[in-house]
């Protein structure tokens, strides 16, 4: 045999450039900001970065809108890169939620009047408590490289939402990840917990990861294959042990859940969010839960749809203790940010409910809720950020008794932000939780339900207690100031409760658009 | 049927006779002359330093960068090998693509390179 | 399509003048958004703003309603489309209102009250700081409760009836520097939050089984479901109720909401947002149509809380606090009413309006003489009032005289008719009912009277004590104009209202295209009977109260203690609960005993299930230690445990 002779060209695989531009933009810009960072002179890095973001998504927004409007005739979607990446209506739903909420993550990370410099240290390469970092802690200078981060990690998560096999999602999850770990411990103030908090982020984060990894190879085992759609076709009818299957399927799912915070692999969430610069906190709460709860849609309803009356009942039980350690370990947080992540785990559950649903209304109610409680949850943080003392941020609940008698705007924005959270009518929170919860009934989840309204009851209680304490309580002499912030800062917060309002009273458009078609593969 | 394998077999069976036997011999055949160095864990027949020279007990934090860039970039390269293997099959697709690679990995060195990453104090 | 049981008449769709019908809610929200908006720019004017606009949804609700009186009894309901709300697949919650006869008369209640009571506020929040944002509050209740009243299916209701929970959150806690109010404003909305989970459960259990939620597409497929599913329905619906109206067991927040300003009691929890539970069992009329048993409970839970709230009344000596458990008592008339089914539906409206004239006009009565004895509320440091407010006074009889059911003043006619049906119902049900309502008349005439004395009549006791608690002389006065007119009005109200809506069965007939005919009952007892059994029995308590309080001067304090105002207010009290317990014993302990478990048993579960969350969660909450490896733990026994369930589902 003479292959020497003959050279069969590999056909390349055919890429729809148009679909996957807005994920190409976000991470050639991040190349081009890791070139700014090397090549810039220090002083010149903050505003260049600034621009080059705002850029970034001013472009891929508009790649996006070009795309999605370009494509209103043709049919649902596409595959594209032999079919490890779809483009299809939930994806594109998931991407303008991704890049919105990016948006306002970064207006919190770009913001530097609240604190002098920004949330984020100089030199984080410095160890806490020695003299150089006390000579860093009054210089004005950031550590910038956090805004490339932030694009990758976007890009990470815009890849993630859109994999359609096992493998390219388990890329896409490494790279939305290890960024986030990075910029967990890079704190300004209270370094050694920020520091704490991106090491116990990274060791779960690998663990979770592993269990991913873990599943992905047993369930090639069982399918011959990472496609989803393979996977799914497998599970009509093969000869291979479901053992492989369900056991894969179990370990996929957890590193998923990890990812969500979804309880109870929810234990790095309290501490994590307690110990990163608040404006991380706003984007691992808003756009990492989309990204996870992405995923969580496209695997259970393309892969595993066939199988779901044995997985069913197992995350019916997962989505329980998710509500239930969300709202009842909420109860007796003293910290602000450890009670909205509590808040977080139970609201991943009431995700989760909407996840297992697997029909339309439950795609689209979870996609809407997803679009909601991001918003709200950027505006919680972008306020926590601005309650302050001496020492930085002033989170313990106790600092927060009589804010509304200091500052009644923000205290009034909070109450709003805090009902949203609660579910309460006229606000984002009452409608997602509704669309969800009918969906859920609809498709036989009826006990899962009442489980989630008793749920949403008790934690209807820590979030009026916060109102309680800010109106009813004498505010201590030493009290926090309320900042005045900047424009960054103002516009993210008045963004994020607007748009909890507005889906609100009038999120007709919004739950059409999500509801505009199923997944391709 | 699981004739071409054979040879394969032959080859594990021949590496595990040779450790055996060096184990085995080794006491026999060498000279026994004992110190320090040699019974510590890990011997390696350099006496480990309690306190080395720098760093007060610890080893230089540069050491651990400079290996960790080069196990970093060393991994990246390892996907040269195979397009260097099909460069022919891939065509232009291929070579464009590869260039776009190590443009990207060109980025990551550009960074180490300009913020001192590769100087060792 | 077939008119279903109640012989609701089909929706049409609105026209003409009802084509703006979204004005109700727009006005006041408008007010109430300019007035949060405007900040302090507004304090000059923003109290004439927030009448201004429920002036004019007034004005506009009478029109609307003269227009639809016009229309034959066909095309009195009518539907707006606003807009589609919540579209998703099978799901479609649109926007929309329902005008007919119910939500209209409703419409007139809320901005006709709610008129009064915001004049009235201008006077009695004159020397409030914030006085806008008290207004900005009372627009945005309004504005929720008619959406509450208005919206066209059972979402758009339940949205209405959390923002009249939020309002009446907001208002409660409107003193802020009181713990009191703040613990009031919390337990209220606690307790309502109970109530809504039924609320939402039952909402979600219609659309599961039927896939809808407006009105007129429950109502006319009501009939498929199975009884049990209309049961579980009914009664979380009452739950639902339960907790907004202060029934037994949710009462205990009600009197606690008290906390609030007068004229937010007097307009949220006495005219209104309280009797929004009778609202809804009225509106689902179809449903508790076909299940006798719902009904049954209804009946039971108003006939409870009837006896329960005027007992308790006869207990408490805070002027706002005996008012208090006299609404919960007699929203309990208005539950039974309703439970009685057809033969009750139009009664328990026609009763919720009288009320809502006479008990506004107590609460405002109430409220006048705080503002005049420098905001206090204790009955036995009041006294002899009657010549100091002549114009308080008088209106406040007159309320009384209704509420009590004497005739010809409104409460007689609903009361009355109320009591008449109850005797309707057979066998032994129409005797214990009948009886428990009777017994309540007699009740209330008993700790009104009560109330009438030591405030009105008898020796003036605050002369004696000359100062309040916080150390202001007493200087009793007649209110301004702005508090009396409101006060005159509702008093005329008291009076004429029952007559002029039952002369003819006026307000039965408007309302028979929603509540369906109203029955006649002949029962155990006839008309004529009741009527004047329930007076005769009125005035029993009466004469006992006059016998305990009026006959002779309350206990003059003794000279030592003159100058030792809280001491004597203690001596007093010693003294009556002495004449108390002579003379009342049975009564008295059956009050105690019913305060103790009010206090300690319902408001122990509530604060019992709390204490379970909080300890189990102080005990879970070590579980997150901080240590990273027993994260890993948990995390790796949740994985164990995800994936034997899924293995164990799988092979067994």
């Amino acid at each position: 045999m003479t292959f020497l002779a003959q050279v069969e060209l590999i056909k390349p695989p055919e890429i729809e450039y148009s679909a996957i531009a807005p994920v190409l933009i976000v991470l050639g810009a991040a190349c081009v900001s890791v070139l700014f960072e090397a090549f810039l002179p220090k002083h010149q890095r903050w505003a260049a970065q600034v621009v080059l973001t705002m850029l970034t998504f001013i472009g891929a927004g508009t790649a996006l809108g070009l795309y999605a409007g370009a494509e209103t005739t043709t049919a649902q979607g596409i595959t594209t890169l032999s079919g490890a990446v779809a483009v299809d209506r939930p994806v594109i739903f998931l991407w303008v939620t991704l890049l919105l909420l990016g948006f306002g993550s970064i207006l919190l990370i770009a913001d530097r009047s609240v604190e002098p410099g920004g949330a984020f240290v100089a030199d984080a390469a410095v160890r806490p408590g020695t003299v150089q970092d006390r000579a860093q802690a009054t210089r004005t200078g950031m550590q910038t490289e956090v805004f490339p981060l932030t694009l990758f990690a976007l890009a990470g998560m815009m890849v993630f939402v859109a994999a359609n096999d096992l493998l390219t999602m388990f890329i896409a999850l490494e790279v939305l990840s290890l960024p986030l770990y990075l910029m967990c411990g890079l704190a300004r103030r209270r370094r050694l917990l920020s520091q704490e908090a991106a090491v116990k982020y990274f060791l779960l984060g690998a663990f979770a990861s592993a269990f991913f990894l873990y599943g992905l190879a047993l369930l090639y085992g069982y399918a011959g294959s990472v496609k989803l759609a393979d996977i799914a076709t497998a599970t009509a009818g093969s000869d291979k042990s479901d053992t492989l299957l369900f056991a894969g399927f179990g370990l996929l799912v957890v590193g998923l859940l990890f990812k969500a915070s979804v309880g109870p692999f929810h234990a790095w969430t309290p501490d994590v969010y307690q110990g990163a610069p608040t404006p991380i906190t706003a984007f691992m709460a808003a756009c990492t839960k989309v990204a996870a709860f992405g995923g969580i849609l496209r695997v259970l309803t393309v892969a595993f749809e066939r199988t779901n009356w044995e997985w069913r009942g197992v995350l019916w039980g997962v989505a329980v203790a998710s509500m239930v350690i969300g709202a009842v370990l909420g109860l007796t947080q003293t910290d602000v940010k450890r009670m909205v992540a509590y808040s977080s785990v139970a609201h991943a559950g009431f995700l989760l409910i909407g996840s297992i649903s697997l029909t339309e209304q439950g795609l689209s109610g979870t996609l809407f809720y997803l679009l909601a409680y991001g918003f709200t949850t950027i505006a919680v943080f972008g306020v926590i950020s601005l309650v302050r003392n001496a020492d930085g941020e002033a989170t313990h609940l106790s600092q927060w008794a009589g804010l509304a008698k200091r500052s009644p705007v923000l205290a009034g924005v909070f109450t709003f932000l805090l009902l949203a959270l609660a579910g309460i009518p006229l606000t984002s929170g009452f409608v997602g939780k509704f669309v969800v919860f009918a969906a859920a009934i609809q498709d036989g989840l009826a006990p899962l339900v009442v489980v989630a309204l008793v749920a949403s009851a008790v934690a209807a209680f820590f979030y009026l207690r916060v109102i309680v304490l800010m109106y009813f309580s004498e505010p201590a002499p030493d009290g926090p100031t309320v900042t005045v912030p900047g424009a960054f800062t103002t516009i993210a917060i008045t963004v994020g409760a607007a748009v909890t309002l507005v889906l609100g009273v009038w999120p007709s458009f919004a739950l059409d658009w999500a509801g505009a078609g199923g997944f391709i593969f | 049927m699981l004739q071409p394998y054979l040879p394969l077999v032959f080859m594990f069976l021949l590496a595990g006779a040779f450790a055996l036997f060096s184990v085995t011999a080794a006491p026999y055949i060498g000279p026994r002359r004992y110190n320090r160095a040699k019974l510590d864990a890990y011997e390696c027949g350099i006496e480990p330093s309690p306190a080395p020279i720098v760093g007060g007990g610890r080893m230089p934090v540069a050491y651990y960068l400079t290996a960790m860039l080069f196990i970093l970039f060393d991994i990246e390269m390892v996907f040269l090998y195979p397009f260097a293997v099909s460069a022919d099959k891939l065509g232009l697709f291929g070579l464009v693509e590869i260039a776009l690679f190590v443009a990207t990995v060109g980025f990551a060195y550009a960074y180490v390179w300009r913020r001192g990453g590769l100087d060792w104090n | 399509m077939l008119a279903p049981a109640s012989g609701a008449t089909d929706a049409v769709a609105a026209s003409g003048l009802a084509s703006l019908a979204w004005l109700l809610l727009a006005l006041p929200a408008f007010g109430a958004a300019v007035l949060l908006l405007a900040g302090k720019r507004a304090d000059k004017w923003g109290h004439l703003l927030g009448c201004a606009t429920i002036i004019a949804a007034f004005a506009y609700g009478l029109a609307l309603f003269f227009t639809t009186l016009g229309q034959g009894a066909e095309e009195r309901t009518s539907e707006l489309h606003l807009f589609d709300w919540i579209p998703v697949g099978a799901l479609d919650v649109e926007f929309g209102l329902r005008l007919d006869p119910l939500s209209l008369t409703f419409v007139l209640l809320i901005t006709g009250v709610g008129s009064l009571i915001h004049i009235y506020s201008i006077g009695y929040m004159a020397h409030e700081e914030g006085r806008r944002k008290f207004f900005a509050y009372l627009n945005l209740f309004v504005s929720a409760m008619l959406l509450l009243v208005l919206g066209n299916g059972f979402v758009t209701l339940y949205f209405g009836w959390e923002g009249v929970g939020l309002a009446s959150y907001l208002l409660i806690g409107w003193y802020q520097y009181k713990p009191e109010a703040a613990s009031a404003a919390k337990k209220a909305f606690l307790m309502n939050r109970v109530g809504d989970l039924g609320l939402a459960i039952a909402i979600f259990i219609m659309f599961k089984e039927l896939g809808t939620t407006t009105y007129t597409d429950v109502f006319a497929r009501v009939d498929e479901l199975s009884s049990g599913s209309i049961l579980a329905i009914t009664l979380l619906l009452l739950l639902g109720a339960c907790g907004k109206s202060g029934q037994f067991p949710l009462q205990a927040w009600l009197p606690d909401a008290m906390a609030g300003p007068t004229p937010v009691s007097a307009l949220i929890h006495a005219a209104t947002m309280v009797t929004a539970g009778v609202y809804l069992i009225a509106r689902s009329n179809p449903i508790y149509n076909l299940s006798a048993d719902g009904r049954l409970v209804v009946m039971i839970i108003g006939g409870v809380t009837l006896l329960i709230g005027c007992i308790i009344g006869c207990a408490y000596d805070d002027f706002k606090k005996v008012l208090a458990y006299s609404t919960v008592s007699q929203i309990g008339y208005m539950i039974l009413a309703v439970g009685l089914g057809p033969v009750g539906y139009a009664l328990g409206i026609m009763h919720l309006l009288t009320h809502g004239f006479f008990k506004a006009g107590l609460f405002l009565g109430a409220g006048s003489v705080m503002h005049g004895m420098n905001d206090e509320g204790n009955i036995r440091r009041m006294g002899g009032l009657a010549k100091y407010m002549p114009v308080t006074f008088a209106t406040w009889a007159l309320g009384y005289l209704a509420l009590i059911g004497i005739p010809p003043f409104s409460g007689f006619f609903s009361k009355d008719a109320i009591i008449a049906a109850a005797f309707g119902e057979p066998g032994w049900r129409g005797y214990v009912f009948g009886g428990v309502a009777l017994l309540g008349a007699a009740l209330t005439a008993f700790y009104m009277t009560r109330l009438l004395i030591l405030v009105f009549l008898g020796k003036p006791r605050w002369k004696e004590l000359k100062t309040s608690e916080d150390g202001r002389e007493y200087h009793p006065h007649e209110s301004p104009w702005s508090m009396k007119i409101p006060m005159i009005v509702l008093a005329v109200g008291s009076v004429g209202a029952g007559f002029f809506l039952e002369n003819g069965e006026r307000l039965a007939g408007w309302l028979e295209p929603t509540l369906g005919p109203l029955q006649e009952t002949h029962g155990a007892l006839d008309h004529t009977m009741v009527a004047i059994l329930s007076v005769a029995l009125s005035l029993v308590g009466v004469a006992l109260a006059f016998l305990l309080f009026g006959r002779k001067p309350q206990p003059t304090t003794r000279p030592l203690r003159v100058s030792f105002p809280v001491r004597a207010a203690r001596a007093d009290l010693y003294g009556n609960a002495l004449n108390e317990a002579l003379f009342a014993r049975p009564g008295t302990w059956l009050s105690r005993a019913l305060v103790f478990v009010d206090n300690k048993g319902v408001d122990g579960l509530v604060n019992g299930t709390a204490a379970l969350l909080g300890g189990s969660s102080g005990r879970l909450r070590r579980l997150q230690t901080g240590f990273v490896r027993s994260y890993a733990l948990s995390m790796l026994l949740g994985a164990i445990c995800v994936l034997g369930a899924l293995l164990m589902v799988r092979f067994s």
